[in-house]
Order: C-alpha cells, then sequence, then structure tokens
C-alpha cells in the first residue's frame, strides 16, 4: 500500500534521506536511542541522576576555581602547610572509600533481595560516613580553635567552603540513607525503592570522586608547600 | 523572635512602594475572594496546582511569566519617564535610593520571572507533544520546580512592601552587595528569591534534557526532532551546566554576608572580580538559554507558515550546538574593563565574534526557508520577521562591541543597554510571543484573536525602535547605565524619544490583554476543532486542541522527519485515515501536592534566613523534610486511565479528521 502511494505521486512521501529509525540502515535499535520509543523507569531514572550530579560537579568546580584563586591569600594568616593534618585525612579518606566499598556490597545484596546483608551493609555505609564526618568536623572545630577560621582570610573562607560543601553533601547523604533504610525496612524491595537505592549509590560513589579531587589539590597539594 | 524584622521594614513613609504594594495586595485579595466567592478553589486544587502534567504546569509557567512582565515592565517605565524628567534642574520623581532598587529589580524580574518561566513553559508544554510521548521524565519534580520559581516570585515581590530590594544592579556586583555597603536586606531578598527559583530552574533543566535524550516515539532519532526539540536540548544542557555555577556563587556571596567569610571583600585577600567572572560564566550561557528556544520558535513558526520544510535542518542543529558550546568561551566580554591584557581580551574578543557565525547561518536558513514559500501572514509570522530585522541588528552592534577597544568606551554605557535589549527584546520576547500565539490553540482550543495580536506587534515593534534607538545614540553621547539624574540637557530630547517608545509598547502590552480577554469571550468563533489549525508539521498537531491527559492515545510512529506532515499527506492523498489502532490501558503519573507544599516550606525557609528568623528556618526545612518523605512514602503513584476511556477520546479525535479531510488540499 505504501509503495503504491509512492508510486503514484512519483517520488517518496516521506522525507528520510538517511534512512535512519525504522527499518534504515543507520538506525540504532536500543531502547531509549530513538528507535524503540521511552526508555524504561529504571534507566530514565538513573540516567536523569547522573545529570543531575553532573551539575552537582558542575557546582564544585566552580568551588574548586574560586579556592585554587585564592588558595594564596592568606591575608598574612596560616597557609595549607601550617594547618593540615595529613594523618587524620588519610583516616578520612580510608573511611570514606570503605563507606563507598560497603555501599556497592549493599548494592549486590539489594539485587539478591536479601534484606538482612543490605540493611547490614547500608549500616555499615553510614557509619563510615557518620566517622568521617565526625573527622571532618574535628578538623574543623580544630582549625576553629586555632584561629583559623574561615572569618581569618580568603583563603580559609575557600577551604571551608570546599570543604564543608563536600560535607554537606555527606549530611545529606546520610539523612537519606537513613530515610532509606527505614522505607527498605517497611516496604521492602519494591521497583521504587529499589531505583532510589541505585540513585543513592550513585551519589554516595560521586562523593568519592569529589573526594579523590578535593584530597589531592587541597590537602596533598596543599600540604606540600 | 523574629529577627531583624520589625514594623519599621515597611515602607510607610515613601509612597511610590506603598501604594504599588497596596494596588497588588488588593488584586491579590480581589482575586482570591473572587474565586472563594465563585467557589473554583476545589477545581483549582485539583486540576492544576496539584496537576503534574507537563501542559498544565507549561501553562502556569507561562502565565507566571506573563504576570511578571507586567511587573517589570512597570519599573521600566518608571525608569524611562524618570530619565524624561530629570534633565538638569529637576530631579524627576525618583530618589537615587528608589531608583537604584527599581532598575535593580527591573533586571531581575525580566531575566529570571518574565523571560525564563516563559521560556521553560513553552519547552515544557511543546517538548514532550512534538517528541510524541506522554509526559516528561520526572513529573513530580516538574512541579516542584514550577512551585519552586513562584515562590522566588513572591519573596520577590514581598520585598515591594516588607523591607527593601538590592540596589545593586541586576547582578548584584560586590564589593558593593557586600555587608559592609549594603547593610539592608536588599541583597539577601535577591540572593534567596533567585537561589531558590535557581533549584528549580536546575531541576526543569535536568528534567528535559533527560526526556529528550530516553523518551521518544519509536522512530524520532536525533536527526528527525523538530528544531524546537534540538534548542530546547540545547537550552536545558546549557541550564544544566550553568545554574551550578550561580548556585556556587551566590552561595559564596551569602557566606560573605552572613557568616563574615572572605571570598569578596576587600580585605583579609577577598577579591571581587572573582564573583564577576563566576557570575558571567553562568550569566552569558543564561543569554543562550534564552535565545535559543526562540530561535527553535521562529523556526518551527517560518516553516510552517511558509508551507515548507526549514532550510537546511541539519545545519541548523550544527548552529545551535555549536552556539551551545561557545557560549561557555566568551563570558569575559562582559568585562573586558577588568584589565586582563591584550592576549585575554583579544581571545574572548574572537571568540564573541565567531559566535556570530553559526547565528549567521541560522538567519539564513530562515531566509531561504521562507525564499519561494507561499508565506502566510498570519501573527506568528510577524513576529518572526519582525525578530529577523531587529535581531540582526542587535547582534551587529554585539560584534561592534567584541572588539576590546570599542568596549572601552562603550562599557556601561546605554549604548550597551540598548544592545542587549535589542537582542532580548527582539530575539527572546518576540520569540515567546510567537510561540505564545502558534501554540496557544494547541493550549486551550482556540486560536488568539488575529486583529488585536497584529495591533500588539505593531506598538511593540515600533515601540522598541523608538524606545532603544535613542539609547545607541546616548551610549555614543557618553550617556552611562543606572544613572537617575543628568546635566546635560542635550540628552534630553533623546531620552523624550524613549520614554514614547516605552509607551508605545506599553500600548502594545495592553493589546495583548485585550487580545487574551477578547479571545476568551469570543472562544467559540474562534474555536479549534482540528487540533491542526496552522496546517502544521510536527508531531504536537496530530492529536486535539487541548490534547488528552495521556497527549497520543497510541505513541506516534516516526518515519521521517516532520512526522506529522507525512502522516497527513498520506491521509490526503489515499483520503483515509490510518486504520484504527487497538487502544490499550495508560498509565499516567497521579496529582501530588509535593510541588507547592515543598514551595511553601522554601518560601518559609527563605523568608526566614532573609530576616535572620533562626527558629523559622528551622522548621522551613524540617517541612520541607517532611515533604519528601511523605512523598517517598505514598502508595498509589499511578492511575490508570481503561482502554475504553482512551478509545473513546481517540475515536473522537479521528471522527473529526475524518470530517475535515476531503478539505484538506491534496499534495500537487
Amino acid at each position: 500500500m505504501n509503495a503504491t502511494v509512492a508510486e503514484r505521486v512519483g517520488r517518496p512521501l516521506i522525507q528520510d534521506p538517511h534512512r535512519l529509525g525504522h527499518g534504515g540502515d543507520g538506525g540504532d535499535r536500543a531502547v531509549g536511542h530513538g528507535d524503540g520509543g521511552p526508555a524504561p523507569k529504571k534507566i530514565i531514572v538513573g540516567f536523569g541522576f547522573w545529570i543531575f550530579l553532573l551539575s552537582d560537579i558542575i557546582m564544585f568546580s566552580a568551588i574548586f576555581a574560586t579556592y585554587a584563586v585564592l588558595q594564596g591569600a592568606t591575608a598574612g594568616g596560616p597557609a595549607g602547610s601550617d594547618l593540615f593534618d595529613l594523618h587524620n585525612v588519610w583516616v578520612e579518606t580510608l573511611s570514606l572509600l570503605l563507606s563507598s566499598f560497603a555501599c556497592g556490597l549493599a548494592m549486590i545484596a539489594a539485587h539478591r533481595r536479601n534484606m538482612l546483608w543490605t540493611q547490614l551493609w547500608l549500616l555499615v555505609t553510614g557509619v563510615l560516613g557518620a566517622i568521617f564526618l565526625s573527622l571532618e568536623l574535628h578538623e574543623f572545630a580544630d582549625l576553629i580553635a586555632r584561629g583559623a577560621g574561615p572569618q581569618r582570610s580568603a583563603f580559609l573562607s575557600g577551604f571551608f567552603t570546599l570543604v564543608g560543601c563536600h560535607g554537606l553533601h555527606i549530611s545529606c547523604g546520610l539523612l537519606w540513607l537513613g530515610t532509606m533504610m527505614a522505607q527498605i525496612g517497611a516496604r521492602g524491595f519494591r521497583a521504587n525503592i529499589i531505583r532510589r537505592l541505585m540513585c543513592f549509590s550513585l551519589f554516595w560513589h560521586a562523593l568519592d570522586i569529589v573526594w579523590v579531587a578535593l584530597f589531592t589539590i587541597v590537602y596533598l597539594m596543599g600540604a606540600g608547600k | 523572635m523574629l529577627g531583624k524584622l520589625t514594623w519599621n521594614a515597611i515602607p510607610f513613609d515613601e509612597p511610590i512602594p506603598m501604594a504599588a504594594g497596596g494596588m497588588v495586595v488588593a488584586m491579590i485579595l480581589g482575586l482570591l475572594t473572587w474565586i472563594s466567592v465563585k467557589g473554583y478553589w476545589p477545581y483549582l486544587w485539583r486540576e492544576w496546582i496539584t496537576s503534574v502534567d507537563h501542559k498544565r504546569i507549561g501553562v502556569m509557567y507561562c502565565l507566571l511569566g506573563f504576570v511578571m512582565l507586567l511587573r517589570g515592565f512597570s519599573d521600566a517605565i518608571m525608569m524611562r519617564s524618570q530619565l524624561a524628567l530629570a534633565a538638569g534642574a529637576s530631579q524627576g520623581y525618583l530618589p537615587p535610593d528608589h531608583y537604584d532598587q527599581i532598575f535593580s529589580a527591573h533586571g531581575t524580574i525580566m531575566i529570571f520571572f518574565t523571560a525564563m518561566p516563559f521560556v521553560i513553559g513553552l519547552m515544557n508544554f511543546v517538548v514532550p507533544l512534538q517528541l510524541g510521548v506522554r509526559d516528561v521524565a520526572f513529573p513530580t519534580l516538574n512541579s516542584v520546580s514550577l512551585w519552586l520559581t513562584a515562590s522566588g516570585v513572591l519573596l520577590t515581590n514581598a520585598s515591594l512592601v516588607i523591607g527593601e530590594f538590592a540596589r545593586t544592579g541586576w547582578l548584584a556586583y560586590p564589593p558593593l552587595s557586600e555587608l559592609q555597603f549594603s547593610p539592608g536586606v536588599g541583597v539577601d531578598y535577591y540572593l534567596w528569591s533567585l537561589q531558590i527559583s535557581g533549584v528549580g530552574t536546575l531541576l526543569s533543566g535536568i528534567n528535559l534534557v533527560t526526556t529528550i535524550l530516553k523518551m521518544r516515539a519509536p522512530g524520532m532519532s536525533y536527526t528527525r526532532m523538530p528544531v524546537f526539540c534540538w534548542t530546547a536540548l540545547a537550552s536545558n544542557l546549557l541550564i544544566v551546566a550553568a545554574f551550578p555555577v550561580l548556585t556556587a556563587t551566590f552561595a559564596m556571596l551569602t557566606l560573605d554576608r552572613y557568616l563574615g567569610f572572605h571570598f569578596f571583600t576587600n580585605d583579609f585577600g577577598g577579591n571581587a572580580m572573582m564573583y564577576i567572572n563566576l557570575i558571567w560564566v553562568w550569566g552569558h550561557p543564561e543569554v543562550y538559554i534564552l535565545v535559543l528556544p526562540a530561535f527553535g520558535i521562529f523556526s518551527e513558526v517560518i516553516s510552517t507558515f511558509s508551507g515548507k520544510p526549514l532550510f537546511g535542518y541539519r545545519s541548523m542543529i550544527m548552529a545551535t550546538m555549536c552556539i551551545c558550546v561557545l557560549s561557555f568561551l566568551v563570558w569575559l566580554h562582559h568585562f573586558f574593563t577588568m584589565g586582563a591584557g591584550a592576549d585575554v581580551n583579544g581571545f574572548f574578543g574572537v571568540m564573541t565574534m565567531i559566535i556570530a557565525v553559526p547565528t549567521g547561518v541560522k538567519v539564513f536558513n530562515w531566509l531561504f526557508t521562507m525564499y519561494g514559500g507561499r508565506v502566510r501572514f498570519e501573527v506568528p509570522i510577524y513576529w518572526s520577521i519582525g525578530f529577523m530585522v531587529t535581531f540582526v541588528i542587535g547582534g551587529m552592534t554585539g560584534v561592534l562591541m567584541a572588539v576590546p577597544p570599542a568596549d572601552f568606551v562603550l562599557h556601561n554605557s546605554l549604548f550597551l543597554i540598548a544592545h542587549f535589549h535589542n537582542v532580548i527584546i527582539g530575539g527572546v520576547l518576540f520569540g515567546l510571543f510567537a510561540g505564545y500565539t502558534y501554540w496557544f490553540p494547541k493550549a486551550f482550543g482556540f486560536r488568539l484573536h488575529e486583529g488585536w495580536g497584529k495591533a500588539a506587534f505593531w506598538c511593540w515593534f515600533i515601540g522598541f525602535y523608538l524606545a532603544f534607538m535613542p539609547l545607541y545614540a546616548l551610549g555614543l553621547m557618553g550617556a552611562t547605565r543606572r544613572m537617575q539624574h543628568y546635566d546635560d540637557m542635550s540628552w534630553h530630547p533623546l531620552m523624550v524619544m524613549a520614554f514614547v517608545g516605552a509607551a508605545i509598547i506599553l500600548l502594545g502590552i495592553l493589546c495583548q490583554v485585550t487580545q487574551l480577554v477578547v479571545s476568551i469571550r469570543n472562544r467559540d468563533e474562534l474555536r479549534d476543532l482540528t487540533g491542526d489549525p496552522w496546517d502544521g508539521r510536527s508531531l504536537e498537531w496530530a492529536t486535539t486542541s487541548p490534547p488528552p491527559v495521556f497527549n497520543f492515545a497510541v505513541m506516534p510512529n516516526v518515519q521521517g522527519e516532520e512526522a506529522y506532515w507525512g502522516m497527513k499527506q498520506r491521509a490526503i492523498e489515499e483520503q483515509r485515515l490510518m486504520d484504527e489502532p487497538s487502544y490499550e490501558v495508560i498509565e499516567m503519573p497521579c496529582n501530588t501536592p509535593t510541588g507547592f507544599v515543598t514551595a511553601f516550606f522554601a518560601t518559609v525557609t527563605g523568608f526566614a534566613l532573609i530576616w535572620h528568623i533562626w527558629w523559622l528556618v528551622v522548621v522551613g526545612l524540617i517541612g520541607a523534610y517532611a515533604v519528601f518523605v511523605a512523598f517517598a512514602w505514598r502508595r498509589e503513584e499511578e492511575q490508570l486511565i481503561p482502554a475504553a476511556e482512551v478509545a473513546r477520546l481517540d475515536r473522537e479525535r479521528r471522527h473529526l479528521r475524518a470530517q475535515i479531510l476531503p478539505t484538506l488540499t491534496r499534495l500537487a
């Protein structure tokens, strides 16, 4: 039928010069890439959350840029090399990376629909995150007590904001984690809860990525000077 | 208990804000009373406030933009009338203190609360329809975005009567915006209202990027998407990439003001130019966030009303994406005078001029689309042609200012003001009005009155030239921006002329209001039963006007560029619709008050932060968290629309289409 119509008109009715999509040669048949219609919800949620994480990383990069510019602006106050305690930072890094690992294990347990191990690993994730956070707060309190608070110089404003912004993300993550644990306990592994868990784990790993940059640029490079 | 908030915050001794505020409050109270008396609350709550339908949300965004256009314009005409009066010995009627608040509010409102909601509203409404899908990726998040934007609007307007607004210009440059020089709440109102609405915009950007990349009808490959979807994609990618920088920058200024940090202060190593760099890393892409969707609208309109496919579809996509990338490489041209040196200025000057190339490609594509077409002179094409003439002039003055030595002379002069109004009014606003006229029948099922639309166009068009061409001349004569009074009497005639232009624009706005009222009253005569009033080419015209909640009974099967045009031509040729599909149950997301309640708590938190009412901040944050938990715990997420209902609605549509089919022109 279609062919006869095209013949009657004498040229193709539908403009498709590159024969993309249906029946064409160049069509991408993967779902959500234009041929098969909308992607499944799991992919949409994961993808959308990744876009959010990218935007979050851009926000961090703006603060990183500011920190880089203001790093030398100590206004006669202490510089990074006078302040940073790499032992503390080492334990922080360790607990955060282990926390991420525990989060990965929790995801595996969740995919196997194992309630006990899921909750257990999520708990480990949260405890390690809380250890990280308390070490960071301890460091902040110590700096402020030594007169090196964020009001001291532009450099310290940048330091507290950059590290504090990461810490704020960790705190929000812990709140989210607690809520999720309660929800999994109350509702079990429903599809939407699994999707949220996936988002949480993406979030938690992304915070690790930010921390690696932070650890390198702020602490390692700062302490060496 | 109430932080800094006392009765002194209400400016009883200043007649202008009190009168304006009183009028606004009276209007809002009147509206609320009217709604209560008529008993519309349940309807409004059910159908609009809690709606997660992208079409409803889009309409509300546009309405918000239109209302704020009135507010922003009243600021504009106050400035123009002040400058028409305040020459030589006369001081006009606005004291400097008040004048500073007006120009700050004008810029903030026009960009953030007029142009942005309007652009986002049209994208929200149109993109899922053009992609042939049923909603955006995250419908509830969409509602949250809308209401957070509304929350920002509310806070900005509250500053009219409670406290004051920023006097720092629309970007609140430090050190002026620091606590030392702006101790009042004005800058805090600015920061928190933009921070809250900025979150809404970011979420909306994420939502639309995900929608366009992951949710398209079967067969809708990237190179089959309508150009408006491409420009929407570019615009939303820019939102995702640029708004976080704005959030970070405002957060730093907030820390300076609230906790004594030293990011941008004059002392303790702070660096004010850092703010200016960061804000323009957001600010220049923002220009393209606004204008790219407008380019998309013109592409749709020009192609439809010329009765031809868009000329150079692929080059249009290339140009759009080039602009999208280049927009991040030109921010420094906003402050060549920073003194970064010849090399840096040279780089940014050249990059700025390069942007003119893809833009030029677009203009030629539009011209060639019209060339050889049978152009139907309806209102949307008026705006489009007016745009092409005006925007090219604005673009050329932009290229002129991209030359750093020229910019050193013209920086912060009225020439600059003329330039960016030339591109924003001539580009963005004309595009929005074209889109508003073009898609209005899709949203409401009847057209806008044509005569009033054309009158509005001519008033805006002539008014624009009268209001802004004199500013180019005044800029070259040395007049600066943000100036409340001047001594040079030779500027006076041009200032009066600019005021006359603004008054003609006012007539244009009045024509638009009249057009809306007249169209609603005569809606039966203007009714569009076909769902395709303009002989359209993309999928939004395949469904009814207004579309059912699920948009398409069966997802369209896209077989080429201009998906709907192909279907239509086939139907005309065969003189029959395609076979009736088998209808299935459709799952649609449930309505939820999450967005509205979240925004309520965001407003409370914002207001409490502005006035340092710390306990209320805690209450607001706990409230917002509670809303999210409640949302996460709900059991019913989706409602089912039975297949019989889908079939009934679609058969109605098919019946109407079958009736008009014989009247449509056959392919030659």
